[in-house]
């Protein structure tokens, strides 16, 4: 049922997307060169692994405003609202707030020169989420600080660079349509190793993905479940209204 | 024997006959469903009017509930919507039959449109038929335009911004016409309450009229058919069309498989690309509206994009505002500008055939062309489908009137 609702959704996508073949990248995301995340949202493990993921390394920065604590526990398998209380709420925060974070954004906004944006939405206002995927994936060090090779001179640091470790950038020469030579980025190479091996960081990276796909529309879930039902019944619901539609207009087209 | 009618069903026709003398309910239905005689050659491309009908009321259920939670307010209304998506039971539900069904409203209408130009469905004697439904596109239009303000997303902010500036391309007024819309001196919290009382109360209002009148409209002269031909000329000895069959139950059953199918559709996008892969609603909408950034670049909801496509070919502002306006206003023109004999396009001949053809191909790019991002090549092939988008109505006098037609039948052909 899974794999047919995932496979449902992408042809669904590719389907609409063929039949208006958009010019440029424009409705199909505006991102080029992004790594495809992988990102099961029905993948219950998965969800409840980035859930927690999500609230020890982001949530201590990044809001997720339209977000209730209580409504992970409804939704995700493994959840329950005493271990939200437990591990999750801080201070006199309740099960249905929403979820704001700990830091206060005006201190965030000093620290960063700006605040850390709300993230409840990211997944949908990217065009999907393979974007924060690489994004998170994109970081290296260069000898002027950290950059990012999804959106350059983020003013985010790379806060899990203890886990994926320290990419530094191989850079290539290459030669334009001009004839001028320049200088891009190539590739990155881990200098120096994180708690996390490289595989073991894409898993993570791929389990936040997944999480930041059901918060930003945790109806995802039952959408996609539901949907298959409403299929079937108006399959033979139409099938019914044929038979019904033949049955009159057979002394018509006598 | 057969079984004496029960008390109830006496009673029931009693009451029937009461309302009957005192409001013609019986005779409603007669005229206008089961004894409105239709010509029995109705071809897929009938199905769009009874669905357009369906998407309406879809719209108006589905709206009257998102009312109930929405808030117009610009502090609010980013938030309340997506308090419908998660905290509102169903509401997600809603809100995408909502977005969506805005989307398929217009393929049905610009297919239930395309079959009017395919059989001249708007020729001697449906001309009020056809006016009175491109003043229901124009209202659709501005209806889409202010519920898309209404999630008040960086798309829906920057949209407004852009569609309402163009006002001010008009001379001497323009500026101040703007700020008449606007009701500020941005879009700001002001228009959006305004947007919200025309798309929830006086645009609705104004698209059920409409809709009545061109029924009623319809119904006086009888529909046409693919043929093209009177069905009225040819009736039985109780002056019944002898090509035509009762609306009920012969199309009532017919468009409920129609509209079965048009379910299957809808409920699959809803359910499996709400989204519209960033069509139906577009990405940059699920940032909240702010006046300090500017989206990469804004683009309206595909179907407007054919005519922000002519307006994107015209280098000067104003002539490109007035172009656009051309566009849909040489629809009002189109049953005078068609001098064929006949009324069908296939009876008429290779030239008109070729015309259509190319006129939908036209239609089709400018679409995907507004989407794009507004290069130089785009621009340069947006200006050629927008002369062939007026050619088609250019040529039509001439072109209808001296070609060569084909013979029409005295009755309809299956």
């Amino acid at each position: 049922m899974m794999r047919f609702n995932k496979w449902t959704a992408r042809a669904a996508g590719a389907l609409f997307s063929a039949v208006v073949a958009l010019p440029g990248a424009y409705a199909a995301g505006g991102y080029e060169g992004l790594e495809a995340s992988g990102a099961n949202v029905h993948d219950m493990a998965s969800l409840q692994r980035g859930a927690k993921f999500f609230v020890n390394y982001c949530h201590s920065c990044h809001s997720a405003e339209y977000m209730r604590y209580q409504r992970l526990a409804e939704d995700i398998e493994g959840l329950d609202e005493e271990m939200i209380e437990q591990n999750l709420l801080f201070g006199d925060q309740e099960l249905t707030d929403y979820m704001k974070p700990a830091m206060p954004y005006e201190a965030s906004a000093d620290w960063f020169g700006k605040a850390p944006p709300d993230l409840t939405l990211v997944a949908r206002s990217k065009g999907g989420v393979d974007w924060v995927y690489t994004f998170m994936k994109g970081f290296y060090l260069t000898d002027e600080g950290w950059n990012n090779t999804v959106l350059e001179n983020a003013s985010m640091p790379h806060v899990l660079w203890e886990l994926q470790g320290i990419q530094r950038p191989v850079y290539e020469t290459v030669v334009d349509e001009n004839g001028d030579e320049q200088t891009r980025l190539k590739e990155l190479t881990l200098d120096e190793p994180g708690l996390m091996t490289p595989e073991e960081y894409s898993a993570a990276m791929r389990d936040l993905s997944a999480f930041l796909i059901y918060m930003g529309e945790p109806a995802i879930l039952e959408r996609e479940r539901l949907g298959v039902w409403v299929l079937l019944f108006l399959v033979v619901f139409t099938f019914l209204a044929w038979l019904l539609y033949h049955e009159y207009w057979k002394d018509v087209k006598k | 024997m057969a079984k004496p009618a029960s008390n109830l069903s006496r009673q029931l026709e009693s009451v029937g006959n009461w309302v009957d003398r005192r409001l013609p309910v019986s005779d409603f239905w007669k005229a206008h469903i089961s004894e409105y005689y239709a010509p029995k050659n109705f071809n897929i491309m009938y199905f769009f009017g009874s669905l357009a009908l369906l998407t309406l009321v879809n719209q108006i259920v589905t709206g009257i509930f998102l009312t109930m939670q929405y808030k117009p307010s610009a502090a609010e209304a980013f938030a309340s919507v997506e308090y419908i998506m998660r905290d509102v039971e169903w509401g997600w539900l809603i809100r995408y039959m909502h977005s969506t069904g805005a989307s398929f409203f217009f393929i049905v209408v610009y297919l239930h449109m395309f079959r009017g130009l395919m059989y001249g469905s708007y020729k001697k004697p449906r001309e009020l038929v056809w006016i009175l439904g491109v003043f229901i596109y124009l209202v659709l239009m501005a209806e889409a335009f202010m519920g898309y303000v209404l999630p008040w997303g960086q798309m829906s902010y920057w949209g407004a911004q852009v569609i309402i500036s163009l006002f001010g391309a008009i001379p001497y007024i323009g500026d101040a016409l703007v700020e008449w819309i606007r009701g500020d001196f941005f879009v700001s919290d002001a228009t959006l309450n305004r947007f919200f009382a025309l798309h929830v109360i006086a645009l609705p209002l104004a698209l059920l009229l409409l809709v009545v009148l061109h029924l009623a409209a319809l119904h006086e002269v009888g529909s046409n058919n693919p043929d093209g031909i009177d069905i009225k000329k040819n009736k039985d000895e109780q002056g019944r069309p002898l090509d035509g069959i009762p609306f009920h139950p012969y199309y009532t059953v017919k468009d409920i498989f129609g509209v079965g199918v048009f379910l299957t559709l809808f409920a699959f996008m809803i359910f499996y690309a709400p989204t519209g892969g960033g069509l139906m609603l577009e990405k940059d909408n699920f940032i909240p509206a702010d006046p300090l950034v500017t989206p990469e670049h804004i683009v309206p909801v595909w179907y407007f994009t054919p005519y922000y496509a002519i307006l994107q070919a015209v280098p000067d502002k104003l002539l490109g505002v007035l172009l656009m306006g051309a566009a849909i206003a040489v629809l009002f023109l189109l049953p005078w500008l068609d001098r064929s004999k006949v009324r069908s396009i296939r009876y008429k001949g290779l030239a008109s055939k070729i015309l259509l053809v190319v006129f939908a191909i036209a239609f089709f790019r400018l679409g995907m062309l507004g989407l794009g991002t507004g290069t130089a090549a785009e621009v340069f092939e947006a200006r050629i489908w927008t002369f062939v988008y007026f050619a088609f109505f250019g040529l039509m006098p001439f072109i209808t009137k001296y070609e060569k037609t084909r013979p029409v039948p005295e009755r309809v052909t299956k």
